[in-house]
């Protein structure tokens, strides 16, 4: 598949998104710019666009990162417990201050995706038993524990029912003035493209890295932090979109191999192509209502994700 | 032999002891009203945790590995699958919903169905490692819960809302309605049951030893996996899904007692999960007084004890 194609299918793809919705919008009626119809467009179809463009992109970027560090093709936010770190740092800001702040909340966020990433990283070099099937159950099972601690203290603090509207990971509530955290994505994603090489590198292992003039450390941490500040700024805004940093960066490696300068522009846009689909298809399905975006995904991405693991089985091993 | 009888009998004391607290302690004024209520649950407990230890660890000889569970694999998300189907195409009025037996009957059969199916996909020949399978019966599980989810989400709003007060089962909401039925089905797969197990104790050999032996081995697999498939519908819609006490149970189990008797693993086993159930809702009701629910912590100490067990199985294989 060439660049140009996915290009071409994410503006097709934003075009419809544009202008699918509850309220008739034509094209002509942007011309007017005084009227209704132009005021719903630029409140909430465009902020809309950019948050799922946004999301995509950034997603699939944290996976292909976290792929390259880790060497394992599935390892992504979804698998590795990042996603529900982050989840229970809201919950915790939540719990511990009465009026929650944006400001705390991305900052519990934030630490606790970097923490929960870190421990599963430090995990990961205590087993010897590096299994490209065996590295991301584990990951899971992580995740799953660090849920079920949300749970209990939502259960607890009796604020489960706040939290679960929370993460219902819907693209409905994205209106202008609450989404442009997602912009912080932006240099975290061109920073991850700066950095490919290197991340390339110390996926070798540290003494590889070493050997090579390269500060392994740095690069890894850099790579964590890149990864949670996607995340969070995600998580935050849309709630968790499950799979699509692990089906992303796989299907793009399928047809373009791992050279991560050329596969970096392939996943920005089939993740943003992917998001879209699905919202889109979110949106058409129970018109003019919608199914939360994270539902799709997930039933879409589990099943890829299952034929992956199945007919790939003999690259997935090796 | 004897040790393990002398074992039983202290667990079977344990599990007494934990049923009388449950029962009688703190209960304040209107005894004629809340022991029943308390008898109904304990039926509940004790009926659920049989059903799902017996099906975990019949599953498990069968399958020949002591990881996979059906409820982890999404068995119980099946039933609600199924329901959920069972109201998006016939409403919430027609006969399938109306009469609980022929709903709970009809239920019963597709799940069967399916799971053949998932089975007979799953473990052809012995062909997946048992990571692999692990993961897919993982991703399944994910798949079909949020194919749950999908469908609720399109389904009419007025059906939605009946679907819910026939879905939501806890242990805190016990379909009381159903326990009748529950101990039916539960007494027959007992005494259907019992005349399998000298099959299952010879077919721990494994498959070929097993026939060998006069054992006819895939007419019984057969048999065990529609049984556990019964069971664990049984209790999945008595007090909806626990995912992980079947693993636990099982092998705790098999750590506690050390022979491959099926007689004395199931009685164990069962006997294991009504102390779970029973002695720990009641230190969550009455010593710890959360407000959570068993489940909660259930999949908590699940999922910690899920890793610890796959290290060790992941130290044999590398």
């Amino acid at each position: 598949m060439r660049l140009w194609m996915l290009v071409a299918a994410t503006i097709v793809l934003s075009f419809l998104s544009l202008f699918i919705g509850a309220i008739d919008i034509k094209p002509s009626d942007l011309l007017d710019w005084e009227s209704d119809k132009m005021q719903i467009f630029l409140m909430s179809r465009v902020p809309r666009l950019m948050a799922i463009i946004l999301a995509g992109a950034g997603m699939g970027i944290s996976g292909l990162i976290m792929q390259s560090l880790s060497r394992n093709k599935f390892v992504s936010p979804t698998t590795s417990g990042t996603l529900d770190a982050a989840k229970l740092g809201i919950v915790v800001s939540m719990i511990f201050f009465t009026s929650v702040g944006y400001m705390e909340k991305i900052i519990f966020s934030f630490a606790f995706a970097l923490i929960g990433m870190m421990v599963f990283m430090r995990l990961l070099e205590s087993i010897k038993f590096k299994d490209v099937i065996f590295v991301p159950l584990i990951g899971i099972m992580y995740g799953n524990i660090i849920g079920a601690i949300s749970t209990f203290l939502a259960y607890e603090a009796d604020v489960l029912q706040s939290v679960d509207t929370f993460f219902l990971g819907s693209f409905t509530l994205v209106v202008s003035g609450r989404y442009e955290l997602l912009y912080i994505a932006v240099p975290a994603i061109f920073l991850a493209y700066l950095y490919a090489n290197k991340f390339t590198v110390a996926g070798m292992g540290e003494d590889f890295a070493k050997n090579l003039g390269l500060s392994y450390r740095t690069v890894l941490n850099l790579g964590l932090v890149l990864v949670a500040i996607i995340s969070t700024t995600v998580v935050l805004t849309v709630g968790i979109i499950p799979f699509l940093g692990l089906i992303v960066p796989n299907l793009v490696s399928l047809y373009m191999g791992d050279n991560l300068r050329k596969t970096i522009p392939h996943t920005i846009f089939l993740g943003a192509a992917f998001l879209l689909m699905c919202d889109i298809l979110s949106r058409l399905i129970v018109y003019p209502f919608e199914i939360p975006v994270n539902t799709t995904v997930a039933v879409i991405g589990s099943a890829i994700f299952l034929v992956m693991l199945f007919r790939g089985k003999a690259y997935a091993k090796k | 032999m004897r040790k393990n009888s002398t074992k039983l009998i202290f667990l079977a004391v344990i599990a007494l002891v934990c049923i009388a607290l449950f029962a009688f302690y703190n209960i304040q004024g209107g005894f004629s009203y809340a022991f029943p209520k308390r008898l109904e649950r304990i039926a509940a407990m004790v009926i659920t945790g049989t059903a799902i230890a017996y099906a975990t660890v019949t599953f498990q000889t069968v399958t020949h590995n002591r990881l996979l569970t059906p409820s982890m694999m999404g068995v119980d998300s099946m039933y609600e699958v199924v329901q959920t189907i069972i109201f998006f195409f016939a409403g919430s009025a027609s006969i399938f919903v109306v009469s609980r037996y022929l709903n709970f009957g009809l239920s019963i059969v597709a799940m069967v169905i399916f799971a053949l199916i998932l089975y007979r996909f799953l473990f052809r020949a012995d062909k997946h490692p048992i990571f692999l399978l692990l993961l897919a019966g993982m991703i399944i599980g994910t798949l079909l819960g949020s194919l749950v989810t999908f469908l609720q989400v399109i389904i009419d709003p007025v059906e939605y809302e009946s679907l819910q007060t026939r879905l939501f089962a806890s242990f805190m909401n016990v379909k009381t309605e159903l326990l009748l039925i529950a101990v039916i089905i539960l007494g027959a797969a007992f005494i259907y049951g019992y005349r399998l197990l000298r099959d299952l104790d010879v077919m721990s050999l494994g498959r070929e030893n097993a026939i060998n032996l006069g054992v006819n081995y895939d007419r019984i697999v057969l048999k065990v996996l529609i049984l556990s498939s019964v069971l664990i519908a049984t209790s999945t819609a008595l007090v909806g899904p626990i995912t992980f006490l079947g693993l636990i149970v099982s092998n705790l189990a098999y750590q506690f007692f050390a022979t491959y008797k099926h007689s004395v693993l199931i009685v164990g086993a069962s006997l294991i999960s009504i102390i779970a159930l029973v002695g720990g809702q009641f230190l969550v009701l009455h010593v710890f007084q959360l407000s959570t629910t068993i489940s909660v912590i259930i999949n908590f100490v699940g999922g910690l004890y899920f890793i610890y067990l796959i290290l060790k199985e992941s130290r044999k294989a590398g």
